[in-house]
């Protein structure tokens, strides 16, 4: 279980964003994602996740290994806390929640509409779906939005436990989560905007860092 | 799968879901029509397996941009696109999901709202088999439909302009059986053409519409 990213370069709406990235994440380690706003960072993670497919270069892991939180949590406002993380559980096999709700504190929630919750309890149930995945690469698109210190605590915890027990996570944050890890700057690999010869091109990129910025 | 089929029928079932619509609107257009036509029993019968199918079409319409875009704005696309499910079985169940929700109930009302318009003995049974046989297409083509718009914000219009021409062979058919069946003519060859594209809707456009989804996620 390891993903190695060789020579990557990602685009978004055809435009190249990052260029020859290269990083090997392996077991049992954390790797911080770090840039500016609109630099790629959630371009690249959905790369990775195989929502997208490259412009060049490869990645050199098994999608089933693989599971990707994004900024939305997915949630269903009409259904239950429990219904939400019971309906991620059976999509990928998983018997159990209960691990999930004690490790994000939803045990009093349990059974209110996550419609309910307030955006750090959302946010809460969001993270609570990586445990019920039961994969191993975690991908994650800066996760403690909206949390209070408290959660942050109880997220970090899970990441610890999470790669403790052989698995790995790739997180884009701008936080500090105390977590030891590497940090990996994306910004030595932006697609360079003199790139883009004709001014049209270039106008595309000021659209683009205005969209994402 | 499975839990991805109940998860669906819950969403549609509970608060704002949007089941019953597509009934309500059936019964909007039975009850309208005979007042629109007027009551010459004759002339209603006479029609009514072709309005019962163009109410049943248009109710089926009405719920198509839900099969995606709600998954699509609150992220869970995105997330059921990594899941273990394969992108095509994803759009299958939910075009089961949206047939069991919108279809079957058409389906099993049509023959009661088909006394609004005086819909003669045989034409209850012929109704009832042409849209049992027929609506399953209509979901599926819609889900197809519903994947090629999913990105758009009001996609709605887009939908069912795409949708609509896709409609047509199945409606011909399938209106063209019930009214031959209802006036005890043979209704083989229709019913089997509609049948037909049934079978060929199911078997290829999951397909097709996986390939748009995994194109509009990116």
């Amino acid at each position: 279980m390891e993903m190695k990213v060789e020579n990557l370069s990602v685009a978004r709406g055809g435009v190249p964003v990052l260029e020859g990235v290269n990083f090997t994440l392996s077991a049992g380690h954390v790797l911080i994602l770090r840039g500016p706003n609109g630099s790629g960072k959630t371009t690249l993670l959905r790369t990775l996740a195989g929502l997208q497919p490259p412009i060049a270069g490869q990645v050199s892991a098994d999608p089933e290994h693989i599971t990707y939180g994004a900024h939305a949590d997915g949630l269903k406002a009409t259904l239950t806390v429990e219904e939400n993380l019971r309906f991620w559980a059976s999509v990928h096999g998983i018997g159990r929640i209960d691990a999930a709700v004690e490790g994000f504190n939803l045990t009093g929630l349990t059974h209110r509409p996550a419609g309910n919750l307030s955006a750090g309890q959302k946010r809460r149930l969001g993270l609570a779906r990586l445990l019920v995945t039961g994969r191993p690469i975690w991908l994650l698109d800066e996760p403690t939005v909206s949390l209070d210190a408290a959660s942050v605590g109880l997220f970090a915890d899970a990441v610890r436990a999470h790669v403790a027990g052989g698995g790995a996570a790739l997180i884009a944050t701008h936080i500090d989560l105390g977590l030891k890890a590497d940090t990996f700057d994306i910004g030595p690999f932006r697609a360079n905007g003199e790139r883009a010869t004709s001014s049209q091109q270039r106008d595309r990129y000021a659209d683009f860092d205005e969209a994402f910025s | 799968m499975i839990a991805l089929l109940v998860r669906d029928m819950r969403l549609a079932i509970r608060a704002g879901g949007g089941f019953g619509l597509g009934l309500a609107f059936f019964l909007i257009v039975s009850t309208l029509v005979p007042f629109g036509v007027g009551p010459e029993a004759a002339i209603l019968s006479r029609i009514a397996p072709g309005i019962l199918w163009v109410g049943a079409l248009l109710a089926c319409l009405l719920s198509l941009d839900r099969i995606f875009q709600l998954d699509f704005e609150d992220g869970s696309l995105d997330l059921l696109a990594t899941a273990p499910i394969p992108m095509e079985g994803t759009v299958a169940i939910k075009a089961l999901a949206h047939w069991l929700v919108t279809g079957l109930p058409l389906t099993l009302a049509a023959p009661a709202f088909g006394a609004l318009m005086n819909l003669q003995s045989p034409g209850h049974y012929w109704i009832f088999v042409t849209l049992l046989i027929g609506t399953p297409a209509l979901s599926m083509i819609g889900a197809f439909g519903a994947a090629l718009t999913v990105g758009l914000k009001r996609g709605g219009l887009l939908l069912s302009l795409l949708v609509l021409p896709l409609y047509i062979p199945t409606l011909i058919f399938g209106a063209e059986a019930a009214t031959r069946g209802t006036a005890g003519l043979s209704a083989l060859t229709p019913l089997l053409m509609m049948a037909g594209i049934t079978a060929g809707s199911i078997a290829l456009l999951p397909f097709a519409a996986a390939a748009a989804l995994r194109i509009n996620l990116r």
